[in-house]
């Protein structure tokens, strides 16, 4: 072994306990770091997984003002041979036409005011989850049959069942009475209050009849095998409907703003967090390092007396922080990792958890998501401010002079 | 008393011995504190808004509603008793504000378009005082009394409705015998709230005009009653049980949002892990010093041994050190952090990620608030566990045989 990278581990094990304490403070800190970053992602991949696999999919293509409005006027024209198209050039099934509207739904005794999507029967369960929670009876069939499904909710607030009639009251494209009476196959239960509350679903034929859409509808909704290819088939979309601008693709981020920027609000205090913990660290490092390097003052003397220059002493000191580190690093992952596999496995959660994270459609039991990255980028961080925390006391060495320091005890 | 005062002063002296690994200490602690507070004060500046905010749009501490109501919000679960007779038992019962009102799900058209609300029948007078609604900032004007035959919307919803003040809308629901009751209003009002949702949720009548319209003569679906404190609503809900009787549902703020009881709840449990997840990360610095002051006295404290000093003495020193190094922390920290927080009172503006938080239920605003609380909180876990952790190493020294730690080198 190189004689440096001996005195090095030597001098480490000098005061055993020390560097067990120091490393065992970068252990803490990077079991949690490891913990918290797995169970961050696997929240956030889920948050967003679910709200995207509810309505709106990846990507929407739509009238450039529908996004902020949401107007029934705003309209994308011949809707289904345009996501007919879109499927037939994109080689996916994973693409549907809707339109909503909003309308008042009445049984014999309740009336409320309610979403409603005119959807593609076959092509629903493609791009939205809501198909895969019938509850009771079964989803829509035809295109234009005069069938509905409705949320868990609405229709025990309704007090309607499968195979009853409801009344769906609202206004046309043109501005004119719509109504119709629309017999109820399914009913829903998404688990999202606010949908199995407010939420129905129609045939898309039947809601264009209805609404006297003359062909036309909302949204052709695209949904990507993940996330990370969302971009990608973006720009496939934006290229294929380009020739009509009266069309735009709107991404997920645009369709809920609110998801992005949780999840922005939500890193933003956690990276305070992880930024304490880390300084503490180096702040416990610095203190060990400033120790060992005053206590050998003594010893420094003697070494440059005898012509060791300084810079050498430096990088003594700097590769004794850095087998420390590495100590503290991969115990810190290997421990984050065995803690967190637990976790991936049982799953988390808290008393009160459900309810708190219900309005990011979360469930109340949370998997972390451990990957190489959150394994190692918490203690590859903590690793790297550790050997900044050790720089002041190697750098101090710089301006030891042999004699001054021969004559310390 | 004497023996705490000489221990005192020779701890005191030990302590600056070494000065450069307690200032390294004390920065430690300093920014530990100040992270603990900091964080604190910011997150509990959040909830504490998010509450109350929250609380002014349920609105009231404690409501009363007829058994059925909060799961199916509808026209036909009224409160039992009558307006009249509800006016008579509460208007001397010493509440600091209450009201009755009329709450149920409506549609809004304009000659644009449609959208649900929750239709709001409310006496203006009796609710000024803690209604979201900022009275004198509506644009247009706010209700006159429950006899107006206007309607107030939010700002967002006349947006997409495409009205103005001026304009006329109809709203639409159901009376109890779910006949369709309609009624043209002319908007004299358009309110502003922190949260967009806010905006687009709610319309305003006057209370006996929504009577009217629903048909239901006398009669109410809530009663809202404010206490003294949100925190405590014990003497509140007493006070109306004792004036009800059964036929009606008495429930606490925390039960009618349960999302936000839970917040609460959570909040000072996040607090507490929160300052001993920090402290940990500290302790192992803490520790660290203590036996490094320790380990550079043996002899020392041999020689004070064989001198006759007690060895309950010498654990009393060390110890008396060590919360003397986090007494000092602890103050910079503290007042670290009141210096960062006091210029931050007036409110952070983070509504970049204003939908973000909108998801959380926060507003765009975050407004810190510096418990007193919190602080006697921190201050106190971190001299508790502190002194914890440095009965090892002080037990350690009082410990050594004399004879053999004054001769070691």
């Amino acid at each position: 072994m190189n004689i440096v990278l001996r005195l090095a581990w030597r001098n480490l094990w000098r005061h055993s306990r020390r560097t067990w304490l120091t490393i065992g403070a970068m252990v803490f800190s990077n079991i949690l770091l490891v913990f918290m970053i797995s169970l961050q992602f696997g929240m956030y991949g889920l948050m967003i997984d679910n709200t995207l696999q509810v309505f709106s999919g990846h990507m929407q293509v739509q009238a450039p003002d529908y996004k902020d409005d949401q107007k029934m006027r705003q309209v994308v024209e011949d809707v289904q041979p345009l996501a007919a198209r879109l499927r037939g050039e994109l080689q996916s099934e994973t693409i549907a036409a809707r339109g909503w509207a909003f309308g008042l739904a009445s049984s014999e005794e309740r009336s409320y005011g309610i979403g409603i999507y005119g959807v593609e029967p076959v092509f629903e369960a493609n791009v939205s989850n809501i198909p895969g929670l019938i509850g009771q009876g079964r989803y829509l069939e035809q295109n234009d049959a005069a069938e509905i499904v409705i949320g868990a909710t609405l229709a025990r607030n309704l007090r309607i069942r499968v195979g009853d009639e409801l009344t769906l009251l609202g206004s046309g494209l043109d501005g004119s009475f719509a109504a119709a009476v629309l017999n109820v196959v399914g009913i829903f239960n998404s688990g999202i209050k606010e949908i199995d509350r407010n939420i129905a679903e129609m045939p898309l034929g039947m809601f264009q009849d209805m609404f006297f859409m003359d062909g036309a509808g909302h949204q052709v909704v695209i949904l990507a095998p993940d996330l990370d290819q969302a971009e990608m088939l973006q720009a496939r979309v934006e290229e294929i409907v380009s020739d009509n601008n009266e069309l735009v693709v709107q991404g997920w981020d645009a369709l809920q703003p609110g998801l992005k920027q949780a999840i922005q609000a939500d890193m933003s205090s956690a990276f305070f967090m992880y930024g304490i913990l880390v300084i503490l660290v180096a702040f416990s490092v610095l203190n060990t390092q400033l120790m060992s390097v005053l206590e050998r003052t003594h010893e420094f003397g003697i070494v440059m007396a005898l012509g060791l220059k300084p810079g050498r002493l430096g990088r003594l000191v700097m590769l004794e922080t850095a087998m420390m580190g590495l100590i503290g690093m991969l115990l810190g992952a290997m421990a984050g990792a065995l803690f967190t596999t637990w976790f991936t496995v049982n799953g988390f959660s808290y008393p009160g958890m459900e309810e708190m994270v219900a309005n990011f459609n979360l469930p109340g039991r949370v998997y972390p998501r451990a990957t190489l990255l959150t394994m190692f980028a918490g203690p590859l961080v903590v690793f790297v401010f550790t050997l900044a925390a050790a720089a002041y006391p190697a750098l101090r060495l710089q301006r030891l002079h042999p004699i001054e320091a021969m004559r310390t005890l | 008393m004497h023996m705490f005062f000489v221990l005192s002063r020779l701890a005191w002296r030990y302590l600056w011995r070494n000065h450069r690994r307690t200032v390294v200490m004390l920065s430690a602690i300093a920014v530990g504190t100040w992270a603990m507070i900091f964080m604190t004060a910011l997150t509990r500046g959040m909830v504490d808004q998010m509450i109350v905010d929250g609380i002014s749009v349920i609105p009231g501490h404690v409501q009363i509603h007829d058994p059925d109501y909060l799961d199916d919000p509808s026209v036909y679960n009224r409160v039992a008793l009558s307006d009249t007779e509800l006016t008579a038992r509460f208007h001397d019962a010493g509440f600091v504000a209450w009201a009755s009102r009329v709450r149920v799900p409506a549609v809004v058209t304009s000659e644009r378009e449609s959208r649900g609300v929750t239709l709001l029948g409310i006496d203006p007078q009796a609710e000024r005082s803690f209604s979201f609604v900022d009275y004198d900032a509506v644009e247009g004007r706010f209700l006159d009394g429950a006899d107006d035959k206007g309607v107030v919307l939010g700002a967002k919803l006349a947006d997409t409705l495409e009205t103005r003040v001026g304009k006329r809308v109809v709203l639409m629901s159901q009376d109890p015998d779910n006949e369709i009751a309609d009624r043209g209003f002319r908007v004299v009002g358009l309110f502003h709230a922190e949260i967009e949702v806010t905006e687009e949720s709610y319309a305003f009548i006057g209370k006996r005009t929504a009577q009217d319209m629903l048909r239901i003569g006398d009669t109410v679906t809530e009663v809202v009653f404010v206490g003294d404190d949100y925190r405590d609503v014990e003497p509140l809900v007493a006070n109306v049980m004792g004036r009800v009787d059964d036929s009606v549902q008495v429930s606490r703020w925390t039960e009618v949002d349960t999302y936000l009881g839970t917040m609460m709840g959570m909040m000072d449990g996040f607090m507490l892990i929160w300052v001993i997840v920090i402290f940990l990360a500290l302790s192992f610095g803490l520790v660290n010093t203590l036996v490094m002051a320790v380990f550079e006295r043996i002899r020392e404290i041999g020689l004070m041994l064989a001198l006759g000093m007690k060895p309950a003495s010498v654990l009393g020193q060390i110890i008396i050190e060590s919360m003397m190094l986090l007494a000092v922390g602890l103050l910079i920290g503290d007042v670290l952090a009141w210096a960062t927080i006091k210029p931050l009172e007036g409110g952070i503006d983070i509504s970049v990620v204003a939908k973000g938080m909108e998801m959380f239920g926060a507003s765009s605003m975050l407004y810190p608030n510096l418990s007193i609380d919190d602080v006697i909180l921190a201050n106190m876990v971190v001299m508790i566990l502190g002194f914890l952790a440095s009965l090892s190493p002080a037990w350690r020294a009082s410990r050594y045989e004399p004879v053999e730690a004054i001769t070691k080198v």
